[in-house]
């Protein structure tokens, strides 16, 4: 077990965690919550590819997950604008009730 | 006078092509035209008609004579004509159709007959149907059937022949039921059409043999003819059933068809129903053409009836003609005593001397039969003009008995009348009955076979001026019995009486044995005025047979009936002495009622089962079609609304239950589509991966 | 593989568990703390300090405090009434098993063909520094351009609208 497939084997299951944090909780704010979780295992993954693969003076990697991180950010923040732009309408935040797109 | 042979002539030689055979067709075919002409008038148009008509036989008339003037011309020279004009109708491989007309002395004299009296009797007819609303059609039927007679007459092709035979009885058939809206003259009608069609489908078989076995429609053909030696001496080798010989059969056949439109026993019993025509109808149709057709077809197709016959004897043909005729004779002029409606009577003496004609063909040959058949015309032409003067002048009726003492207000029609009774009788010297009658006579006396028709004959001559002295005593002597005055007739009815009489008289004088110009003229010897002639052995002796039964029935009559005048109601003078025999005469010896129970009930049977058969069975299978055709559209009614309509339906509904389903999909909540595009990853991702490791 | 590893992994994965399990909403942004914590530790393991450092600042210090601000404006701090898993949350945990089945599945598949562990190469903030203007200058600025437009939209869309706007 190189410790590259540890790393990953972390990465796959923060994954999977921040995954069924999305798909099963009520909430849109835990839904988010889940997505900055999926966002970085990815992170985890990028860094870890970067340490462990080839070129490691490129800093491919950490730049990759530096932006990334940048990205996260700024999406929180709109997405959370927005997940309290619909409460003021809707006066909720349980997803079943938010079905307007439903077709 | 059979011995009397002068010189003969040339045998009868083809010579073809001169202008009187040329223009021949002419003769028929310009009635025809005229009746068509007046089918497209309308009623009113009396005078158009009746000229179209009159002129147009009236032309023909003249061709007539111009022709017999020809044929005259050359028998005067020696020479026997025999002009024959053939056109081919149609072919069919070997065989033809031909239709042709033919001149020769037969012939001739029929054209210059028929056209003379019809023409007479076509004047007669515009003053006697003058208060008639449908003048106009009976011109154009009179007209037709003038054409269509004239077309029997000249016609050399058997199948023309009997194109024209049928046509002339089908104008009979219009003509009797002239007044249709009577039922008993529609009835009459029928009658006689469906009578006549007994004999006709007789006369059918037998053209069809004799064109089967001469392979030619033509009498006369060069030589080639189904009447020329030839054509003879093969049919008389061909043996048919009975003994017969195929000619001898096709002679009878031919027989049968002449029997039923001449009026013979058994196919009389038209005759006397066709009284119910008007009177210029029974003169014409019944006296003088129509009925004489049958005696002229057995003189046109003589030689066939002659074939094989041994000299001096006869053939079986004849002998059955004569038979026939003789009988007849005899059995129509007992009936004639008792019967009581003026044109009933003469219908009878018609038949009585049809039955003359036929016996005369059968025993004395073609001359013989022929000259009564031309004095027949005019005298019954006379007599039936002559009633229907009366009934006019009776103001309708035509019970003798009604009538009476009109010899002094109707003189004319009495002396006309009175020529012509006399001619039929065969009062001596003067008048052409007694010529011609005994003329029958003497060929009767000579036959070979048997003396019977002979003393039938001599019997039938008794009852013959029996019964006319009868009824013109009823009619002309005695006092008054009508309900209304009689009056004379205008001068159109009695002129054409008076034209005709003068010819029952004149006409004796070319039979007589002293000159027998019109035998002669037929046989194609020369004849010359020979007072020698009555020199005959035998021949005086009949003379003196015939006169003595002449007054005989004459005296008789009037001793019975002259001057008696009894009560219409009171019964005849006969009928006192022997009442079953004058009523089984009265009733016409019961043969309409036995037909009735015989052929008419077995054919009713026929016709009902016929009628069951087409009701049932085939009204039966049009019906089982109709409803399986309907079953059908059932059907596919059914599948219509059940399996297609339904499976529509169901796969629309399906549509519809798929789309719902597939539309819980599209719930528009977002974490439903995260988890779509989570298991689309997956799914994506293994399949990758799987594909990429095979 | 050292302790310091099995410590920081540990960390992270209890802190993500708890925070997509637990009831109160604020409880799951705190254990959302925890876990970004312990991926810190895992980048400092992994050498990337700087990453270690910037993942501290901004998420510790900036999301998940948004995130609890957000909770907070909700009124989300409240106890839920009905439960806060979704009516059909074995699909949704399902979907996540084969996922991780699948990653699993590959990393541990690839683990032969993987390359040796090198030792790790010294990065410092000079290096980064230049990487980000020299090479990486054009991402960089899309970056600023971006979170200035995330900055500007989210203030517009969390705006009470009352008509004093400017």
């Amino acid at each position: 077990m190189t410790p590259l497939t540890c790393y990953l084997l972390v990465a796959a299951f923060l994954f999977a965690i921040g995954l069924a944090g999305a798909l099963i909780r009520r909430n849109a704010i835990l839904v988010l919550i889940g997505i900055e979780l999926m966002l970085n295992a990815a992170n985890l993954n990028l860094i870890a590819f970067w340490r462990y693969g080839p070129h490691p003076e490129l800093l491919t990697g950490m730049i990759f997950a530096i932006f990334s991180i940048a990205v996260a950010a700024a999406e929180a923040a709109v997405g959370l604008a927005l997940v309290i732009h619909i409460h003021r309408h809707t006066k909720t935040t349980y997803l079943d009730q938010i079905n307007r797109m439903k077709g | 006078m059979i011995e009397n042979l002068t010189q003969s002539f040339a045998p009868a030689a083809q010579v073809d092509g001169s202008l009187a055979s040329q223009i021949l067709w002419l003769i028929p075919a310009l009635p025809i035209l005229a009746s068509g002409v007046i089918a497209l008038l309308k009623q009113p148009r009396r005078k158009t008609s009746a000229a179209l008509a009159i002129g147009a036989l009236g032309l023909s008339l003249l061709l007539s004579l111009y022709a017999f003037a020809h044929v005259v011309s050359g028998w005067i020279h020696g020479i026997a004509t025999r002009e024959v004009v053939n056109l081919t109708w149609m072919q069919s491989g070997a065989t033809n159709v031909d239709l042709g007309w033919v001149l020769d002395p037969l012939s001739a004299a029929m054209i210059l007959m028929v056209s003379f009296v019809g023409l007479l009797i076509f004047i007669y007819s515009v003053g006697y149907m003058q208060h008639d609303p449908n003048f106009t059609r009976f011109f154009c039927f009179l007209s037709l059937f003038a054409g269509a007679m004239l077309g029997v007459v000249i016609s050399n092709s058997i199948l023309l022949l009997f194109m024209c035979w049928e046509i002339v009885g089908l104008t009979s058939y219009l003509l009797i039921g002239f007044w249709y809206q009577k039922p008993s003259a529609a009835a009459a009608a029928k009658k006689a059409f469906l009578t006549t069609r007994v004999g006709d489908v007789f006369f059918l078989l037998g053209i069809v043999w004799l064109f089967a076995q001469s392979s030619t429609l033509l009498f006369y053909n060069h030589g080639a003819g189904s009447l020329e030696p030839t054509a003879l001496a093969s049919l008389l080798h061909q043996p048919a059933a009975f003994g017969l010989t195929a000619a001898g059969a096709i002679g009878l056949l031919i027989f049968a068809g002449a029997a039923g439109k001449s009026g013979q026993f058994p196919l009389h019993v038209w005759l006397p129903d066709a009284m119910e025509g008007p009177t210029p109808v029974s003169a014409l149709i019944h006296a003088a053409t129509m009925v004489a057709a049958g005696v002229y077809l057995i003189a046109r197709v003589y030689p066939l009836m002659a074939a094989g016959a041994l000299t001096g004897g006869t053939t079986a043909a004849l002998t059955v003609v004569t038979w026939v005729g003789a009988f007849t004779a005899v059995f129509a002029a007992l009936i004639a005593v008792a019967q009581n409606d003026i044109k009933r009577i003469l219908a009878y003496s018609t038949v009585s001397q049809l039955g003359y004609m036929m016996a005369g063909l059968g025993m004395g040959g073609v001359a013989v039969g022929m000259f009564h058949l031309i004095t027949h015309a005019f005298f019954k032409a006379l007599l039936f003009m002559g009633a229907g003067s009366v009934i006019h002048g009776s103001h309708e009726e035509q019970d003798i008995r009604k009538m009476g003492g009109l010899w002094r207000k109707m003189p004319l029609t009495f002396a006309t009348y009175a020529i012509g009774m006399l001619a039929l009788c065969g009062f001596p010297l003067f008048f052409s009955g007694f010529w011609s009658k005994d003329g029958i006579l003497e060929a009767a006396q000579h036959w070979s076979v048997a003396k019977a028709p002979f003393y039938m004959l001599v019997f039938g001559a008794l009852l013959t001026a029996f019964y006319m002295t009868r009824q013109v005593s009823y009619v002309f002597f005695g006092r008054e019995r009508g309900e209304k005055p009689a009056h004379e007739s205008p001068r159109v009815m009695t002129v054409p009486l008076a034209i005709l009489a003068f010819f029952a008289v004149a006409l004796g004088a070319i039979g007589t044995p002293a000159w027998p110009w019109f035998r002669s003229f037929l046989d194609g010897h020369a004849a010359n005025f020979d007072w020698g002639g009555f020199a005959e052995p035998g021949l005086l002796a009949l003379m003196g047979v015939s006169t003595l039964v002449v007054f005989l029935g004459l005296g008789l009559g009037w001793k019975l009936y002259g001057n008696q005048s009894p009560q219409p109601e009171a019964p005849d003078v006969l009928e006192k002495a022997a009442p079953p025999v004058w009523l089984a005469l009265r009733n016409r010896l019961y043969i309409d009622e036995f037909y009735g129970a015989t052929v008419i009930a077995f054919y009713y049977q026929w016709a009902r089962f016929a009628d069951w058969l087409d009701r049932r069975i085939w009204g039966g299978a049009v019906t089982a079609v109709a409803a399986t055709f309907s079953l059908g559209a059932r059907l596919n009614r059914f599948l219509d609304t059940n399996v297609v309509d339904d499976g529509f339906d169901k796969g629309c509904e399906e549509l519809a239950t798929g789309g719902g389903l597939l539309s819980l999909v599209q719930n528009g909540r977002v974490q439903t589509y995260l988890r779509l595009l989570a298991l689309a990853v997956v799914a994506l991702i293994v399949l990758l991966i799987w594909s990429s490791r095979a | 593989m050292s302790i310091a590893f099995y410590v920081s992994a540990l960390l992270t994965l209890a802190g993500a568990l708890a925070s997509v399990l637990l009831k109160n909403k604020v409880h799951c942004a705190l254990a959302l703390t925890v876990a970004f914590t312990g991926l810190a530790f895992l980048f400092l393991n992994l050498n990337a300090q700087f990453a270690g450092f910037a993942e501290i600042m901004v998420y510790v210090g900036a999301v998940a405090i948004l995130i609890v601000f957000a909770i907070l404006l909700i009124k989300g701090s409240e106890t839920p009434l009905h439960g806060v898993f979704s009516r059909s949350w074995p699909i949704g945990a399902a979907i996540a098993a084969g996922i991780f089945a699948l990653l699993g599945w590959a990393v541990i598949e690839s683990a032969s063909h993987l390359p040796k562990p090198t030792p790790a190469h010294a990065v410092t903030v000079d290096q980064i520094g230049r990487a980000l203007v020299y090479r990486y200058v054009l991402p960089l600025e899309v970056v600023a351009i971006l979170l200035t437009v995330a900055l500007i939209g989210a203030v517009i869309v969390a705006l009470h609208e009352d008509g004093r706007t400017q």
